[in-house]
């Protein structure tokens, strides 16, 4: 376990910085000064040879390169000031180290990620489970039906229609929030209901669909059958042996999907005027602020990587057959 | 899904009557032997379902070529401010809203009016809907060729060309799409224009089209390698080996009418979602721009004066639902008839 953990670890870390490299040397293909970006409207070539040698512009790509990567392990030291060790660089543009505007913006990306996550994989398996249990019936049909219709909706279609009804019409709601989780988990949890929802509403229905065909083929099994020729109760057949099985093909897709999520809570942040990372890598790349985007990318690869470590693990757990190392 | 044999086999009643005739039936249409295209045909015509979803989805894209032709006949533009036009007078009220109920729907604007600039919102969902399925159906071709090349290219030759092929695959599916996305649009767009210069709008559309290609194409090669693995092994392509075909040949005849059915079902799914991501561009700021017509700017807009004027959402909204539902009950469909096997 511990040996797969590392192997996986020393892959992200190649990954990442394989990402790094791509992101800026792309970006440097840009005919642009980026000395320019920082020093705003009266900019004299004498201010702007200042903030080059600030900025460490005027070294070679190869070295700056360098300097970005080390910096992130080893920390590093601006005009400005030092910035300690995960250092993802300075923002050309507003002169704010990378890694504080990140950690500012990240836990209402987080906080949408895991709360959507949770909502739907609960309503989605549980949809799926009920529509398999009850195969045939007018549930499962209705079931079926809602799932197909609901996952060819859209983020920026549902969730406007929802603020009107439950914000803008009836006043049941307030305008979705950020409050911080460690504050108070309630205002929190009511602050984030309506994009929770809403962005678990897309992607439920897809898992809905995914857990009852899959449950389907499991209660089809021989294993499935001879548990229920011994006797054994109905629940404890579809629990114990069906679901587990049913469980490791889900697992596999929801593996597939981290990143799709990440993109959909960045969906959700602009449709409900939330300030998470997904608008700061817009901002940053419509300023071509290359630090900025950079951290981004490198943040977001990182997240996704550790969620997909996590989803592994998962995997060992439902499937013992499934030997890590 | 039904096979052919189930349908003739059922009706259990009549079967008492003409039992020999039908047998004979059986036996003279088995002599004429049927393509597996002809048979997967046979078996989509029977899905009530996919018959419908085909119709629709030829519609959309019907409506998006003959486009310009609809607004001629229709009169009106995606561009032209309506409401400063002095044949329409009281088009938008003191608050830049469209007067009159729903949006302003009337004759002559049949979806209403765009709030702020008075632009007719009928023509404008017309011409976005155009843009979006021209570029989904060149980013989906693109994604598709390259797909199935490296796919090919790994599974055929394996070894170390397999190997590093398949590193490349992972470390491009390591990428957090959108954000990839987001972030190289200004990049691959100042590749062309320097940056200080206004972006042409058919640039836009290159800079677009190539952000998806490029993370478009994996998922597409892992399948077409896990394929032509398999089928690697199996005995026609022996044979085919022993009896000396060239490897360009055995990928040709061989392999390739093989995975037909995988490619086409993916493509069916790489498609509605190339729309997705076209329009999430553009309604997060990153696509196209002011004034080119746009899906998924429309939604930017209507989120916008959606507490003013919701009407505005519905029907770029519906359309996109409708479009993304028939798709996917399409590629369903495709699949079962292809693959009676796998039943929902």
């Amino acid at each position: 376990m511990l040996q797969f953990l590392v192997r996986r670890l020393i892959g992200a870390v190649v990954i990442m910085f394989l990402i790094g490299a791509f992101t800026f040397f792309l970006f440097y293909t840009i005919p642009q000064d980026f000395a320019e970006l920082s020093c705003g409207k009266n900019c004299s070539p004498e201010n702007i040879a200042v903030i080059r040698e600030n900025l460490g512009l005027d070294k070679p790509i190869t070295a700056q390169f360098w300097e970005f990567m080390t910096g992130i392990v080893a920390g590093r030291d601006f005009a400005q000031g030092h910035c300690s060790a995960p250092c993802l660089g300075m923002s050309f543009d507003s002169g704010e180290f990378v890694w504080d505007s990140i950690m500012d913006r990240f836990p209402l990306t987080l906080s949408l990620t895991v709360g959507g996550l949770v909502i739907f994989l609960i309503l989605g398996l549980g949809s799926g489970l009920l529509a398999a249990w009850k195969r045939g019936t007018a549930a499962d049909k209705l079931v079926s039906g809602a799932s197909i219709v609901l996952s060819s909706f859209q983020i920026y279609f549902l969730g406007p229609i929802v603020l009107g009804i439950l914000v803008y019409q009836s006043g049941i709601m307030e305008n979705p929030s950020y409050k911080p989780f460690t504050e108070n988990p309630v205002t929190w949890a009511i602050g984030l209901l309506i994009p929770w929802l809403v962005m678990a509403t897309i992607f439920t229905a897809q898992y809905t669909r995914m857990s009852r065909s899959t449950m389907i083929e499991q209660l089809q099994e021989e294993h499935v059958r001879t548990a229920r020729a011994k006797g054994m109760k109905q629940r404890y057949v579809f629990f114990r042996y069906a679901w587990r099985g049913s469980l490791i093909p889900i697992v596999t897709i929801l593996g597939m999907d981290l990143s799709a999520l990440l993109s959909g809570a960045v969906v959700t942040e602009f449709t409900f005027d939330l300030a998470g990372i997904g608008r700061l890598a817009v901002d940053s790349s419509l300023t071509k602020d290359l630090p900025v985007t950079m951290g981004v990318m490198l943040f977001g690869a990182f997240f996704i990587l550790l969620l997909n470590i996590l989803v592994d693990l998962a995997y060992a757990y439902i499937d013992p057959r499934v030997r890590l190392s | 899904m039904t096979s052919p044999i189930d349908i003739e086999g059922s009706g259990t009643s009549a079967a008492a009557d003409d039992a020999p005739d039908r047998v004979k039936a059986v036996e003279t249409k088995s002599h004429e032997g049927r393509s597996p295209g002809q048979l997967m045909w046979l078996r989509f015509k029977r899905d009530r379902t996919g018959v419908v979803s085909a119709c629709v989805v030829i519609l959309y894209f019907l409506v998006s070529a003959l486009a310009p032709l609809i607004a001629k006949l229709y009169g009106k533009d995606p561009y032209t401010l309506y409401a400063q036009e002095p044949e329409y007078p009281f088009l938008l009220d003191d608050f830049a809203m469209p007067t009159g109920s729903f949006g302003g729907m009337s004759g002559d604007f049949w979806f209403g009016v765009e709030p702020k600039l008075g632009r007719d919102v009928f023509t404008m969902l017309l011409y976005g809907m155009r843009t979006s399925l021209y570029m989904a159906v060149v980013v989906t071709l693109l994604c598709v060729v390259t797909g199935v090349i490296i796919g090919m290219v790994s599974g055929f030759f394996g070894g170390r060309v397999d190997y590093w092929l398949g590193r490349i695959t992972d470390f491009f599916l390591a990428f957090p799409q959108q954000l990839f996305f987001i972030a190289f649009m200004p990049v691959v767009t100042a590749m062309f224009v320097s940056p200080q210069d206004e972006t042409p709008t058919y640039l836009r559309a290159v800079a677009i089209t190539l952000v998806m290609w490029f993370l478009g194409w994996m998922g597409l090669a892992r399948l077409v390698r896990s394929s032509v693995l398999t089928l690697r092994e199996r005995e026609f392509v022996e044979a085919a080996k022993v009896s000396g075909a060239s490897p360009w040949r055995i990928v040709r005849k061989e392999i390739l009418p093989n995975i037909v059915t995988p490619i086409l079902v993916q493509a069916t799914y790489i498609l509605p979602s190339t729309i997705l991501s076209i329009a999430f561009l553009s309604y997060i700021g990153v696509g196209f721009v002011e004034p080119t017509p746009d899906w998924g700017r429309m939604f930017a807009i209507g989120a916008d004066v959606y507490e003013q004027d919701p009407m505005f959402m519905f029907f770029p909204g519906v359309a996109l639902v409708v479009f993304v539902l028939s798709f996917n009950l399409l590629g369903d469909s495709v699949r079962d008839a292809f693959d009676p096997k796998t039943g929902r």
